[in-house]
């Protein structure tokens, strides 16, 4: 039988030092939904995703993808398994061309030739708009454009699970649209998790939400019933 | 793009021949130059594999280069092999030593890595002169002209040598041009410019690393190999901290991550050294002050220069 839940967290736990960052989040996210992790600064979205995906070790608990049990497989592992991540901070290769960076993501996924590979590099560049300007170097883009690129990079592995850790942070508000539209788009073939700060693009977009504060799941539910939920307006005004 | 491709093979197909040219025209002297520059350039492209192209900066090469040597030293005089088969043996050592110092070494990264592969590199050194009973110490040994013959061709002869080294160095250049050009070498790079970057789009960094530094330990032990049974001579001064440094300052001068970066960087100094040390006895001085000089107006290196400001399409 197929897992019901594309990806799963038992009593998930991450301490630094005295600090607790992570603080047994047991989380469920069916496959096909796009599911937004909202919390005010310092709730512990980052570290959270940072776990599932393999970047940070678990203090305690488990992650669970497809049914298996990563919490101990490293995270390149994890990425061959079908998790895609984008960096909250920009992390693309400035000196290589566009076409190279969503290359570089796309050949350990890709089984086909080179005109294949072309084609899925050229169609994620597409996706996001940068489709002319894929022999640019990615340095000489604006800050808004390596998102994008940040983006197509995700896209173009062609995830189970894509994971966006704030992929709207510095996009115009034109630009902001089109990833509304892209989100919708990919959602008929991903699963997605979007970190987010613009309520905006999580009303729009997310399925359903997950509200962090202070490491711990505060609240979660559809935009309308987080949207009315009196815990989250205080811990959002609580926290400015 | 398919042009591009034809463009760059072309041009390492010119330089291979343009050295097969010299081979007729050199005076002896120059012609003796070029045979050894061209053995010692496979040490730089060695070294320029992990450094250049991944990133690796590595003060422990001598090691290699020595490990080679030694291999194919000891295989003919000790175990007896022909020369085609101890250079076949000193290659299987190389991938044995650079396997285990790299999995051991690139637990470490940045300056740490500098250090151990150092340190390791010295270990290997002291190693030689320990053993001397076996390795002849700092004294070293000859390998007599009479075992240097493969299939009739005798290395000992100065054309034969010129050409041997030639096939040996377009071996090696056509190699790593082909590597740096696939997938791997694309990974390497990707490596060394944003690791954590590489690691979250799922390549397994430890193990590229490590093929990177089988790679280039293998080409720097193939490189002493070469040098030992075509000049005759192995001795410990090859596995010394020297032999670490020199094929990093041929591939600063040259360009590093550029693939003829090691071949231009290796003949310039080779030739800054010769040149000036007619003029004057203080030829390193002299020398010290060009290597400074070009590290500070032309910072990307000889080729690294040209590929930036001309020719960007340079591997």
């Amino acid at each position: 039988m197929a897992a019901v839940n594309l990806l799963e967290t038992k009593n998930l736990t991450k301490q630094f030092g005295g600090l607790t960052a992570v603080n047994g989040v047991s989380f469920e996210l069916p496959a096909g939904q796009v599911r937004a992790l909202i919390g005010p600064n310092g709730a512990g979205k980052s570290t959270l995703v940072g776990l599932l995906c393999g970047r940070i070790e678990a203090t305690a608990g488990d992650v669970f993808f497809e049914g298996h049990k990563v919490t101990h497989i490293p995270a390149h592992k994890r990425i061959g398994m079908g998790m895609a991540y984008t960096f909250q901070i920009t992390s693309i290769f400035g000196k290589l061309s566009l076409h190279e960076n969503v290359a570089l993501a796309a050949r350990p996924h890709h089984k086909g030739g080179a005109g294949d590979l072309d084609q899925a590099v050229f169609g994620a560049l597409g996706d996001v708009g940068l489709q002319d300007r894929a022999e640019e170097l990615a340095s000489d883009l604006s800050y808004g454009h390596q998102r994008l690129l940040e983006i197509a990079m995700g896209i173009v592995q062609k995830p189970k699970l894509l994971i966006l850790d704030e992929p709207t942070q510095g996009l115009a508000d034109v630009e902001v649209e089109q990833f509304n539209a892209l989100i919708k788009r990919l959602s008929e073939t991903s699963t997605i998790l979007l970190i987010e700060h613009n309520m905006n693009v999580v009303m729009e977009t997310a399925d359903f939400i997950t509200v962090l504060n202070f490491g711990e799941v505060l609240a979660e539910g559809t935009p309308q019933e987080v949207r009315a939920n009196k815990l989250v307006q205080d811990a959002y005004l609580g926290a400015g | 793009m398919r042009a591009g491709e034809n463009r760059v093979w072309l041009l390492h197909i010119a330089v291979v021949l343009v050295i097969l040219a010299l081979h007729f025209v050199l005076p002896p002297y120059h012609h003796g130059i070029l045979a050894r520059v061209m053995v010692l350039a496979i040490l730089a492209m060695g070294y320029n594999f992990a450094f250049g192209y991944t990133g690796l900066l590595s003060l422990g090469h001598a090691l290699f280069f020595g490990a080679g040597m030694y291999a194919m030293g000891l295989g003919i005089t000790g175990l007896g092999l022909s020369p085609g088969i101890a250079v076949l043996f000193a290659i299987v050592c190389s991938v044995l030593v650079s396997a285990i110092i790299g999995s051991l070494a690139l637990r470490t990264a940045g300056v740490s890595l500098m250090i151990v592969t150092l340190m390791f590199a010295q270990a290997g050194w002291y190693l030689i002169l320990y053993f001397g009973e076996i390795t002849r110490g700092d004294e070293g040994f000859v390998i007599p002209q009479a075992q240097r013959l493969v299939a009739g061709i005798d290395l000992a002869d100065s054309n034969n040598r010129y050409l041997i080294a030639l096939i040996l160095f377009a071996i090696v250049l056509f190699t790593t041009l082909k590597l740096v050009r696939s997938s791997f070498g694309k990974a390497l790079v990707a490596i060394r410019e944003n690791e954590e970057r590489a690691k979250m789009l799922g390549y397994n960094v430890f193990a590229y690393k490590l093929g990177a530094i089988i790679v280039s330990g293998t080409i720097s032990g193939l490189a002493g190999a070469a040098y030992g049974l075509l000049f005759g001579y192995v001795g410990a001064t090859f596995a010394s901290v020297q032999y670490s440094i020199l094929p990093l300052l041929w591939v600063l001068l040259g360009g590093a991550s550029t693939i003829l970066g090691p071949f231009v960087g290796t003949l310039f100094m080779t030739y800054l050294i010769d040149i000036s040390s007619e003029f004057t006895e203080a030829y390193l001085l002299v020398a010290g002050v060009i290597l400074v000089l070009l590290t500070l107006f032309a910072r990307q290196g000889i080729v690294g220069e040209v590929k930036k400001r001309f020719a960007p399409w340079l591997p």
